[in-house]
């Protein structure tokens, strides 16, 4: 059996549909428990109560990039094999991914305000988290602004690899520059600092609940688009008979 | 519990308020497109 066997749509409907109302359930749980476990964890030495931010500010990061990640492996399956689905799933993951980075700018500056003193700072990870935010702005209304659909796939595809650079550079900022006010990575699989289990667990539970809300998310929106394209089909062939 | 979050409620609540109405926006915006898409093609289907 083929991967490429899901990027027909019949197939890909019955799959999803049949897998959805588990993961969903499985979303429904992470997410209130790791945000729940959050929420009571005790007060950081340095942070207080601020560090309850970051159970929101983190999984909304790591999706805000994750998400265009996977809107450039979708666009260049279009591009590449013209798949129809994967541009379809492409659209549909952005309206999540432009709320997950909306969540993490705004968490931090929430976060920043009492921290660093100050809401905003042009700090690399800032600016470049910010650009990313634009960026999904500008996919959605490239979409939305072009009648042709595989026009549009295709346009999109083009936008969303220039947009990767600064998927990328939100990512790695902090490891590219030195004179950033943003800390580096929360969690790291590299030696030195580590994080307390008291908030690392919960965190990570937070993380795979945001991933499977994702998840539950780009499924169904990706139903939605199947549905509208094979409605606008119906209707064309109605208008042509 | 705000006796917990002490000096730093404002921003504690903010951050998680303000996230907790843009998900559930995002929710609500989903299942509502869901909807009406499946609607919208159960009535075409029926009509040909």
């Amino acid at each position: 059996m083929s991967i490429w066997e899901y990027a027909n749509p019949v197939k890909f409907m019955r799959v999803s549909g049949a897998a959805l109302p588990w993961i969903a359930a499985a979303a429904a749980i992470c997410l209130p428990a790791g945000l729940i476990w959050g929420w009571m964890t005790p007060e950081d030495y340095k942070q207080g109560a601020t560090v309850k931010i970051m159970f929101l500010h983190v999984p909304a990061a790591m999706m805000a990039i994750n998400i265009w990640v996977m809107m450039l492996a979708a666009s260049l399956i279009w591009l590449i094999r013209r798949h129809h689905v994967s541009a379809l799933a492409a659209r549909a993951a952005a309206p999540v991914g432009a709320v997950m980075t909306l969540v993490a700018l705004v968490t931090g500056a929430v976060w920043g305000q009492p921290m660093w003193g100050t809401w905003w700072e042009w700090d690399p990870r800032l600016t470049s988290f910010l650009i990313l935010f634009l960026f999904y702005l500008g996919y959605m209304a490239l979409w939305g602004a072009i009648e042709n659909p595989d026009s549009a796939a295709d346009l999109t595809g083009v936008l969303c690899l220039v947009g990767s650079v600064f998927a990328l550079l939100s990512r790695y900022a902090v490891n590219f520059w030195n004179q950033g006010l943003h800390q580096g990575a929360s969690l790291s699989i590299a030696p030195g600092e580590r994080m307390s289990t008291v908030y690392k667990y919960p965190l990570y539970l937070c993380m795979l609940g945001f991933f499977l809300l994702f998840l539950t998310l780009l499924l169904l929106r990706t139903r939605t688009e199947i549905r509208r394209r094979r409605t606008a089909a119906l209707l064309a062939r109605e208008v042509r008979a | 519990m705000m006796m917990e979050l002490g000096r730093y409620a404002v921003p504690v609540l903010t951050a998680w308020g303000i996230s907790a109405v843009l998900i559930v926006g995002l929710i609500a915006q989903t299942l509502a497109a869901s909807a009406s898409a499946r609607k919208a093609l159960e009535e075409v289907e029926r009509r040909g």
